[in-house]
């Protein structure tokens, strides 16, 4: 039909004009980076107090320093390029972060579920999984993992417990408002159809909750990737890019190019999550329009 | 739903009536006991999860001085952390809603940057602290504050703006039909109707400076403050101290997320908060 | 001789919300009515005078306080369980995530229906309220007059005797809706199903119905009956009639009787 084939006409430019105007950002940025170190580099001697933010090479260095060291070796004599490097400790923590992903979607979820079940539990249970979002749970990753090994899970999973500990707050604090969204004359249909109360949770709640549950995932996506990369600093684990990042920081002044390298790499791994979380929204919710 | 992600709000009203309470601390008081109780019968190893009871000891011991591992007390360095995430929360507060004020006054601006803040929002922004150690100072307090004000901007500008901006068209006609000016039109529309959402991020934002702060501290810096006193403890085994200081941590994460929500209660004593999405 | 079953049969029924405490409301009071098979009965009345709620009662939605309601011989609540009647709302509540089809089928997914069953029932009722090609589409393409005659082709699927409607074109320009009324007999006609139908509208209840019954302000109770004998075949010319306008008259004057106020 010629609306679909318009309609994505439409996305395409729109892919393009998106790639064009981060292509934009990131020059402008580059620009306005190099522009403050050179301008900053006339006037440091004598004012050094007054810029934020020191631009010699050592704190600041060139973004072709920086976009450079991606294809550099990892290190001296290495053969592998820093960029692949990155990739596979991006990876591993990838991994942490999606199983940690999904176990917390299955606990809010089913918290979601038992609270919609028991309005008492719905009562006693909510300031206290509010509460839980305030104890910084990141904290206790050093134990949790000690923990870990002393059983028969990993450290993978260890750090994926501490992703799934932020991930499942806002799949069940979102998941209940979805579970409880359809309106009343929904619920008398399904009772009119002597529908029990689980075939309604399938049939009605469930899908009624996607519009709520995915701004969740896509929070929760992201959450799970600190969660991982933070629980890997804490507990001083191998492999993933939190302890590529804590390497850099301490080898700064040898190479303070890799770090930023390091740090862009986890950013895009954010954004790369969260991408992925925005098409599984789109697949998912293909053709049928949402009234927000 | 619009792709805002930003923050996802409790919808959580404090409640009046005792009897709206009593479920919570009845579960309160059970989950306590389970614990208490797990811990002997089982014989949990004080690693996993020390009793409430040795760890309220261990509060009260370290509180004034230190008798584990690090040599700051629980007070000091719960007061160190608190300074600097109290300090950053409000900066990065002042500057979203700044920011998202002059995004509703330049339209097209805000509109093209939103999706940039978006994007920001979902890197780790924790993963910038040695960059902004390595700016600022290892030593300085300002490294850890500036990623505290990065972690709460966010949310407050996104949430903030979209308050400001997504203004029901047939009020902002109505206010032209008056011939209002653009400042009339934020004073008297934009900014009430932005209230409730900029009141979610807050609620967000509170407990989040403290966590912002302390994740901050894994990645150096000086000692004194809770993060290391944490890190320290557990790895030399002092498990007890170092759930102390996370109680602490808690407390005051709790404490600043309470005086959000009474903030809420002033602000907006007739409404019910907003859920943002 | 002997008489037959009524389909619907109300007797003594009551219902008070909240009877033990401060906001207790009266909703209805006794109500007696009995409603016969294949015939089309419209509930109307001033805002609050508990017409949804008799109609709630009937499909056992709502229990009643006094008083007995039994569907086809059988008490309220087995003819629920058992499935004996269609339900149509004023919002055509539409599962939005359903295509078209997917959403007639619902009520047969839930009794276990086999799909090549259901796919065919979808099909057949799609042609009965003449939409047959939009099975695929998704409910938000559709407008709200045909949105609302999926909301029926729904509430008929499992072919049920009795149809239920809670102001079901409420929502409609008044040319859709007129438009949706004529389509609304041929259907019932063709299936054969006895309708209660509730509404705010005497033009509208005139039109549609074999009896008028005039519901009191709250407490409701049953104030009049009045039989509309306009015949089976009823069409747009019947809009138009002398016949037409005395009955219309007649209700709105049952109406004004009643304290209706506008």
């Amino acid at each position: 039909m010629v609306a679909a084939a318009q309609g994505r006409e439409t996305a395409a430019r729109r892919r393009v004009q998106t790639a064009l105007a981060v292509a934009a950002a990131l020059a402008l940025f580059s620009v306005l980076w190099e522009v403050y170190k050179v301008v900053g580099g006339t006037i440091d001697d004598r004012w050094s107090d007054v810029l934020p933010v020191r631009p010699d090479d050592l704190t600041m260095p060139h973004v072709w320093e920086i976009a450079g060291s991606f294809i550099d070796p990892v290190q001296r004599g290495s053969s592998e390029i820093l960029a692949v490097s990155l990739l596979k400790a991006a990876g591993f923590t990838l991994i942490e972060a999606g199983l940690g992903f999904l176990i917390g979607t299955i606990v809010g979820l089913g918290l979601a579920v038992v609270m919609l079940r028991s309005s008492w539990l719905d009562r006693a249970l909510v300031p206290w999984i509010n509460i839980s979002q305030t104890v910084p749970l990141i904290a206790l990753a050093p134990i949790v993992v000690t923990w870990g090994r002393t059983t028969f899970l990993g450290d993978t999973v260890s750090v994926a417990l501490i992703a799934a500990y932020l991930t499942f707050f806002p799949v069940a604090v979102n998941g209940l408002a979805g579970l409880k969204s359809p309106a009343p004359e929904a619920l008398e249909l399904m009772r009119s159809y002597a529908a029990g109360w689980s075939k309604t949770l399938f049939a009605l709640r469930l899908p009624a909750a996607r519009p709520y549950l995915f701004p969740a995932f896509k929070l929760a996506a992201t959450l799970s990737v600190v969660g991982a990369i933070v629980g890997e600093i804490s507990a001083g684990i191998r492999g993933g890019l939190g302890r590529v990042i804590l390497d850099y920081a301490g080898r700064y002044t040898t190479g303070p190019e890799k770090l930023y390298a390091a740090v862009i790499a986890a950013a895009l791994l954010g954004l790369f999550v969260f991408g992925m979380a925005n098409l599984a929204e789109a697949r998912v919710l293909r053709g049928e329009k949402q009234e927000s | 739903m619009t792709a805002d992600t930003t923050s996802v709000a409790a919808g959580y009203t404090v409640p009046r009536r005792f009897g709206a309470v009593a479920p919570a601390v009845i579960a309160g008081v059970v989950l306590l006991a389970l614990w208490e109780l797990g811990v002997r019968a089982f014989g949990i190893r004080e690693f996993v999860l020390p009793r409430p009871s040795s760890i309220g000891q261990a509060l009260v011991d370290n509180w004034s001085t230190s008798e584990g591992v690090s040599t700051v007390s629980l007070r000091q360095a719960g007061w160190n952390t608190t300074v600097i995430a109290v300090s950053g929360l409000v900066v990065g507060v002042s500057l979203g809603v700044a920011l998202a004020l002059l995004a509703s006054r330049y339209v097209r601006v805000g509109r093209t940057l939103t999706p940039f803040a978006v994007a920001a929002n979902a890197t780790p922004i924790v993963a910038l602290a040695p960059i902004f150690n390595a700016w600022f100072g290892i030593t300085s307090a300002l490294s850890n504050q500036a990623v505290v004000v990065v972690v709460v901007f966010f949310p407050v500008f996104l949430n903030t703006a979209r308050g400001l901006l997504e203004v029901e068209p047939s009020q902002i006609e109505l206010m032209r039909s008056y011939g209002a000016s653009d400042l009339s039109v934020l004073r008297q529309v934009r900014i009430p109707n932005a209230i409730p959402f900029f009141l979610t991020s807050l609620r967000l934002a509170a407990p989040l400076s403290v966590i912002a702060a302390i994740v901050a501290e894994y990645f150096g810096g000086p000692q004194d403050r809770l993060g290391p006193v944490i890190t320290q403890n557990a790895s030399f085994a002092r498990y007890a101290e170092a759930w102390a200081a996370i109680v602490v941590a808690s407390v005051v994460g709790l404490a600043l997320f309470a005086l959000a929500v009474g903030f809420e209660r002033v602000a907006m004593p007739w409404r019910r908060p907003v859920d943002g999405q | 001789m002997l008489t037959p079953v009524p389909a619907i049969s109300i007797q003594g029924v009551g219902k008070t919300f909240n009877p033990d405490s401060d906001g207790r409301i009266v909703a209805l009071d006794g109500i007696d009515l009995d409603v016969d098979a294949q015939e089309f009965v419209s509930l109307i009345g001033p805002s609050g005078c508990g017409k949804s709620t008799l109609l709630r009662l009937i499909a056992d939605l709502v229990t009643p306080t006094a008083g007995i309601v039994e569907v086809f011989g059988k008490p309220a609540h087995q003819a629920r369980l058992d499935r004996d009647y269609g339900m149509v709302f004023q919002s055509a509540g539409l599962f939005s995530w359903r295509k078209v089809a997917r959403n007639i089928e619902l009520p047969l997914e839930l009794m276990g229906w086999s799909k090549a069953d259901r796919e065919a029932r979808s099909a057949e009722m799609l042609e009965l309220v003449q939409l047959p090609e939009f099975g695929n589409h998704y409910p938000w393409q559709l407008s709200g007059g045909m949105q609302q005659r999926v909301a029926i082709a729904r509430a008929l699927s499992f072919k049920p005797r009795l149809l239920l409607m809670d102001e079901p074109f409420g929502a409609l320009d008044e040319m859709t809706r007129e438009h949706m009324q004529n389509e609304l007999l041929e259907l019932v006609a063709e299936v054969g199903t006895t309708v209660v139908f509730v509404t705010h509208s005497v033009s509208e209840a005139t039109f549609l119905s074999d009896r008028v019954v005039v519901l009191s302000p709250r407490p409701g109770r049953i104030q009049e009956i009045i039989d509309v004998p306009l015949g089976d075949h009823r069409t747009e010319e019947t809009r138009e009639d002398e016949a037409y306008f005395k009955c219309a008259t007649e209700v709105r004057e049952a109406l004004r009787r009643v304290g209706a106020s506008s």
